[in-house]
């Protein structure tokens, strides 16, 4: 058996190549209701988040990409297969971790994996041995004879992460994958869905309204909002230039100390009466906070607080769906 | 990699090609009745008219006395017909769950999201069902005409009713394959096994019961094809080329079997989806 003997080491899509999804104005209409509307997206190989608030179309658009929900209108592709022409190549290449619990009614955790990856057209025995090391992997070994009634919902989890896994897919959709899970068991899955996309090189798209869990897995995010795209890129680039932003309060003449720091160069915006928000540009070296003590002390101003805060994704979101 | 790392390994070894998990999921539905002892039970319990039929055949060639028990043509239809009840049982032990306890588990987002077909996932489900009902009705029918042979040590009453291999082999075909899509359609409306045994059971005896009640007044047996087993009785005397039981003419019995049918099958297409859509 050539199985054991290979350690992952794939190169999937490398960074230049295509696009693993692409959906182009694709529409999906529920009776009056369009969860999807026109949508089009774009998203590279790696790991890529697909944020939203809950009823943002997240899930709908996994479900058509697996072929559940037909479009109304629009194309969609995965790894460059048409999934109206081509859904059973699409799926035989895919692995889906759904949302709700699910699981094949009395079985154990090690039979219901193998079961799963004989569905996907592993013969008998590859797929009880890829079985065992996906548990393994997943964190179950040791639980893996039990039966799967007896799960936790953290167990739960990570069993739909192993039925996802079993078939070695070359892209995984996990659907708000740390649900309903305790913050160590959070941590866990996250370390897992973090392992597989940076060092198992494992294509993935994680759906979520979390935004740690996006930003902590993900290099790049497809933000939704209402069935609309909002925002899409990687997620460093949509945080803007590194940097710091600033709250900072002063004593002294307000107006003349934002002027001047716009002259030095940065980004300022007053926010109440004393109260103003600075972005200051990552230095080398450090000590960012003290560009803005020596221009108060060139300029007789005193700071009475300074806090720093680093751009997050929930600042990308924010600006995305339009919150201030 | 540590040696000890039990880390996520690529796959390299072969992978069958779409079009053969339904039998992926046939024998695992298989496998799994024949686990419960009480299901064996079943299986051993429903061989048993069969048991007897081989000694009513044994003697009937071995004790000129007992000639008068030397099976007819009729002989295999009344065992089929005796096997009904069997067919009842097992239907309801191994087909009341089948789609129910999948959906109960939400197990058909799971099914349909690996490279299977929505058919595929019904006829690995159907062949369950339709492998243990011709366990117990067209297997032991034909093993009987195969002992008639050997007991009486000629070709005689087989050369006699050759008819009788297509007309067993039809019917348990045309009943079988009713039951199976019958109860799976009814598997796929509910998420509770018990229930689905319970409405299965219902059609059954309320069709027989409305018929019956329609009997007893007007005393006409034209209107059988309301009741789901007597259509079929009607259509299964003539495949033994026996004159109906019923004044229904065959051809509509028959013709509301091809409706129960495709209206099981068109429940099955609407049922059995990835996802739940409520508009």
């Amino acid at each position: 058996m050539e199985t054991s003997s290979v350690i992952s080491q794939r190169e999937p899509q490398a960074a230049g190549a295509g696009p693993v999804v692409q959906l182009d104005g694709v529409t999906v209409v529920y009776g009056r209701n369009q969860a999807l509307k026109n949508v089009s997206a774009l998203f590279v190989p790696g790991a890529v988040g697909l944020l939203g608030p809950n009823g943002a179309g997240k899930s709908t658009m996994l479900k058509a990409l697996l072929g559940f929900i037909k479009p109304d209108e629009g194309r969609m592709s995965v790894l460059g297969m048409d999934v109206a022409e081509r859904p059973l190549e699409i799926r035989a290449r895919i692995g889906y971790m759904p949302e709700t619990d699910g699981h094949i009614p009395g079985m154990n955790a090690v039979s219901f994996v193998a079961y799963c990856g004989q569905l996907a057209g592993l013969p008998a025995v590859d797929a009880m041995q890829r079985a065992h090391e996906v548990l393994y992997y997943v964190g179950l070994g040791e639980a893996r004879y039990r039966n799967l009634e007896t799960y936790s919902t953290g167990m739960k989890q990570r069993i739909k992460l192993a039925q996802a896994l079993v078939h070695d897919p070359d892209l995984l959709f996990l659907d708000e994958p740390t649900n309903g899970m305790d913050p160590k068991g959070r941590d866990e899955m996250l370390e897992l869905i973090r392992d597989l996309g940076h060092n198992k090189n494992v294509n993935l798209i994680l759906s979520s309204h979390l935004l740690p869990d996006v930003e902590y897995t993900c290099d790049s995010v497809v933000v939704m909002d209402k069935g609309q795209v909002a925002a899409q890129g990687p997620i460093a680039e949509l945080k803007g230039p590194a940097g710091r932003v600033f709250e900072l309060r002063v004593k002294g003449d307000l107006p003349a100390f934002i002027d001047v720091l716009r002259h030095a160069g940065l980004e300022c915006h007053s926010t109440d009466e004393d109260l103003m928000r600075v972005f200051v540009p990552a230095v080398d070296g450090g000590s960012d906070q003290k560009i803005i003590f020596d221009l108060a002390a060139q300029h007789a101003v005193q700071v009475r607080h300074l806090r720093p805060s680093v751009p997050t994704l929930e600042d990308v979101f924010a600006k995305a769906v339009g919150e201030e | 990699m540590p040696i000890h790392d039990q880390s996520y390994r690529r796959y390299q070894g072969g992978k069958a090609s779409p079009g053969q998990a339904w039998l992926v999921i046939a024998r695992a539905g298989i496998m799994n009745m024949l686990r419960r002892r009480a299901f064996l039970g079943v299986l051993i319990f429903a061989w048993i008219p069969f048991v007897v039929r081989a000694v009513q055949f044994y003697l009937s060639t071995n004790i000129p006395q007992l000639e008068l028990l030397a099976p007819k043509a009729e002989t295999f239809r009344e065992f089929l017909d005796q096997q009904q009840f069997f067919v009842f049982v097992v239907t309801i032990y191994v087909g009341a769950g089948l789609i129910a306890n999948d959906r109960r588990a939400n197990a058909l987002q799971i099914y349909l999201s690996k490279p299977l077909l929505r058919a595929e996932y019904i006829a690995g489900k159907a062949a369950v069902l339709f492998a243990f009902l011709m366990l117990v009705t067209w297997v032991p029918a034909m093993l009987l005409l195969l002992l008639q042979v050997l007991f009486a040590g000629s070709f005689a009453f087989l050369n006699a009713n050759l008819f009788l291999f297509p007309a067993i082999t039809v019917a348990a075909l045309v009943e079988v394959l009713l039951v199976t899509l019958t109860m799976l359609a009814l598997s796929s409306l509910s998420k509770s096994s018990r229930y689905v045994a319970v409405l299965f059971a219902g059609v059954i005896f309320f069709t027989k019961s409305i018929f019956g009640v329609v009997y007893a007044i007007s005393g006409d047996s034209s209107l059988s094809w309301l009741s789901f087993s007597d259509s079929l009785d009607n259509v299964v005397d003539v495949i033994f080329r026996l004159p109906p039981g019923y004044e229904t003419p065959w051809q509509v019995s028959l013709i509301v079997i091809l409706g129960l049918m495709a209206l099981a099958v068109s429940v099955l297409e609407r049922r059995v989806r990835g996802v739940e859509v409520v508009t």
